[in-house]
């Protein structure tokens, strides 16, 4: 990670003396930059990069793709879900697997997420029931899991105030004197949040131990990226004084070396890291969304040659790691877990109207509790006097 | 006496300013788990020097001089609470309370409730607060009503050193998000301070000052001046009924909403003979209404025209305090 940082500052500095190219200049949706850490190419060829050795046992790589196709078929079902009346909205994560899964299997036990509103995959890689996030889409509960125990804050829908939460976290980390970093997601449209540069000069300046890993899927629901930043999201970092990478969002493995060498970085005292995995948000904003109104269809085109799932697959074959038989097993158990979802989410009960009291303090007052307990005799004066 | 007798003696004259200090100080010592942040409250002790000395004793993780962002502060303490401690920060004015509004209102509030409790938000927010020391805008606003109005929230107000060395070491204590108000105006007032007393809960009204024509509910800095109209309107044969509602605010306000008394209007009650509010000198305890008065709030507003210029006039009420640094001022006590 030293060397990591010394090309963070080299390339700090040569920005200071070269802008780059123009805003806008080519196709800024490309990942044509030489400066992004990419192991695996669209096509499914094995690169080595001298700053990110990677090792990655067979059984690990055969894991990622099951892990991206079922997350992938959990997001299409909640998709169709949706369009059924059984949610209320759903944000597709279509197209951002690698990022997440790389980044949610590059965490340890100790160590704690704080997710943005779009990150299933992570939530997949720490174990939360996917039931769980469908019943905040559902209307029925704001995310059932326990965030400590799963190492998995609760989704944050305010853009960007989780990354405070990520620093805070990380600032108590460092006063236990444990070995554990956190890792902030955000989007590329939360960047230009006072919260998140907030986030990040705390974190700069108490050394926290926590990454902040930025998806830039190139749009902030309508707006481009270069509505919010006139230079490379990851060039933000050297102004906050700690290095950030740029790494291909669409390659599990890269954001996977990426994303633990940062972690590694600061669970040794150095400090947080930037990450912005390049990527590119292939299906809507949320369901409520209409990207045709601003992007063309050739855009979404060319990003589907850069699919995550199809470049692991076509090394997995090519090298002869998995076979057809393990493929349709992963399709099979995609499938299974659809119905699971399906059945789960149309089975959720509604929680009963009083659970809006319920937990909204610790020690709850007097004032509230007699608000309740007229509420529940309001309820009991209709016929057959349900609570 | 001695000297040591006195140090030894539970009892001592505090200011609110210091008996906040004193509490502070047994909090972080009750507890290692508090941990104090805020803009210039390290080696400076805070702008009013509420935290004066305790980042000498405990060091600075422990009182933390935190970058100028307020909602940095508060959002980081949310942080810091989800793995389990319990944070304290300094709003350095009230008017300064606001870019952190976010945080406090969607992220604080919200998230006990959100996690059905599995999230603990053990936060206290102290906001020096209200008028009265010639300060520029933004440095003597009250701003407590846009919390009172949020649940999740639980707010209060102290009014005097007593209240002030124990209120926050029970908002500390609270499991809940609490926004502390501190009376700025009042910093310097005194009084004794029992430090070894059983202290009056922090969430309950109190009655300060008994009285039958009037009941006048006030909290923070105002306690002090209802008082003095109080004292004003006996000496003219008036009998002013001073109330701290101790959480006036927590949990949201609903007219006639005081200490846990029912609820009903005004205008359903009857009036008449036999109506214990019309006869002056009936001590029986009572549900009475926000403002239980005889001839109804129109004749108790003329009532309380009629008393408070008279104190104005005898100069009963505080001198307005100049501007300017003076001894209990620190010239950048008032501007940032």
């Amino acid at each position: 990670m030293t060397a990591v940082r010394n090309e963070i500052e080299a390339e700090t500095d040569r920005a200071g003396d070269d802008p780059g190219p123009l805003p806008g200049a080519g196709a800024p949706h490309l990942p044509q930059q030489p400066d992004l850490v990419q192991l695996l190419t669209p096509e499914g060829e094995r690169l080595e990069h001298p700053e990110y050795p990677l090792e990655v046992s067979d059984a690990e790589l055969r894991g990622f793709y099951r892990d991206m196709v079922l997350v992938r078929r959990w997001d299409a079902e909640a998709t169709a879900l949706q369009r059924q009346g059984e949610l209320g909205i759903w944000a597709s994560l279509l197209g951002q697997e690698a990022a997440q899964l790389g980044a949610g299997r590059a965490l340890q036990d100790g160590d704690m997420a704080f997710p943005t509103y779009r990150e299933h995959g992570v939530a997949w890689a720490r174990g939360v029931d996917p039931l769980h996030v469908m019943s905040l889409f559902r209307g029925v509960d704001n995310g059932g899991w326990h965030p400590r125990e799963r190492g998995f804050a609760l989704y944050t829908i305010v853009i960007g105030a989780q990354c405070l939460h990520a620093t805070g976290y990380a600032m108590g980390v460092q006063r236990d004197g444990a070995e554990s970093a956190v890792l902030a997601f955000l989007g590329d449209g939360a960047t230009s949040q006072g919260e998140v540069n907030e986030a990040m000069v705390f974190a700069a300046s108490f050394a926290a131990p926590v990454v902040f890993f930025c998806q830039n899927n190139q749009y902030a629901i309508s707006v481009p990226l270069e509505r919010q930043s006139k230079v490379p999201l990851y060039r933000r970092a050297a102004g906050f004084g700690f290095p950030g990478v740029r790494v291909d969002g669409n390659d599990v493995l890269a954001v996977l070396a990426v994303t633990r060498a940062a972690l590694r970085a600061a669970r040794e005292g150095q400090g947080p890291t930037f990450i912005e995995a390049f990527t590119y948000r292939m299906g809507a904003h949320t369901t409520s969304d209409d990207p045709t109104r601003y992007r063309l269809a050739h855009e979404v085109e060319e990003w589907k040659l850069r699919d995550p799932i199809a470049r692991l697959k076509a090394y997995l074959s090519r090298s002869g790691l998995a076979d057809a038989a393990f493929f349709d097993g992963v399709e099979a158990e995609a499938d299974e877990l659809a119905g699971r979802i399906r059945r789960g989410t149309v089975e959720m009960p509604d929680p009963p109207p009083t659970a809006m009291f319920d937990g909204v303090h610790a020690e709850m007052t007097p004032p509230l509790a007699a608000q309740r307990a007229a509420f529940e005799a309001y309820q009991a004066s209709f016929e057959g006097g349900a609570a | 006496m001695t000297a040591e007798l006195l140090e030894a003696s539970p009892t001592r004259t505090l200011t609110i300013g210091k008996a906040l200090n004193e509490g502070l100080r047994r909090a972080m010592e009750d507890d290692p788990t508090v941990v104090l942040m805020g803009e210039d409250i390290g080696r400076l002790g805070g702008v009013f020097r509420i935290t004066d000395g305790l980042q000498k004793d405990f060091g600075e993780a422990r009182v933390v001089d935190t970058p100028l962002a307020e909602a940095g502060i508060v959002g980081t303490a949310v942080g810091l609470a989800m793995r389990g401690y319990r944070p304290v920060v300094e709003i350095q004015f009230d008017g300064f309370v606001f870019p952190a509004y976010n945080q406090i209102v969607t992220q604080v509030a919200k998230l006990h409730a959100r996690s059905r409790g599995t999230v603990p938000m053990p936060i206290v927010i102290r906001i020096p607060f209200g008028g009265g020391i010639g300060a520029v805008e933004h440095h003597s606003e009250s701003p407590e009503a846009y919390f009172a109005h949020t649940p999740g929230l639980k707010v209060v107000a102290v009014s005097n050193p007593v209240d002030a060395y124990w209120g926050i070491q029970q908002a500390i204590a609270c499991p809940d998000p609490v926004v502390f108000l501190e009376p700025k105006r009042r910093y310097w007032d005194k009084a004794p301070v029992d430090t070894a007393a059983d202290p009056e809960p922090l969430f309950r009204a109190r009655v300060v000052r008994g009285g039958d024509d009037v009941t006048v509910l006030a909290y923070g800095p105002m306690v002090k001046t209802a008082l003095q109209a109080a004292e004003a309107a006996a000496e003219e044969g008036r009998s002013l009924e001073a109330r701290r509602p101790a959480h006036p605010l927590a949990a949201g306000p609903r007219p006639g909403d005081r200490l846990g008394a029912p609820y009903r209007p005004l205008r359903r009650r009857a009036r008449g003979a036999g109506d214990p509010r019309s006869r002056r000198g009936d001590r029986r305890p009572r549900d009475r209404g926000l403002l239980p008065l005889p001839g109804g709030p129109g004749a108790a507003r003329r009532r309380l025209r009629r008393a408070l210029p008279a104190v104005q006039a005898r100069g009963g009420l505080p001198p307005r305090p100049r501007p300017g640094p003076g001894r209990h001022r620190p010239r950048d006590g008032v501007l940032r």
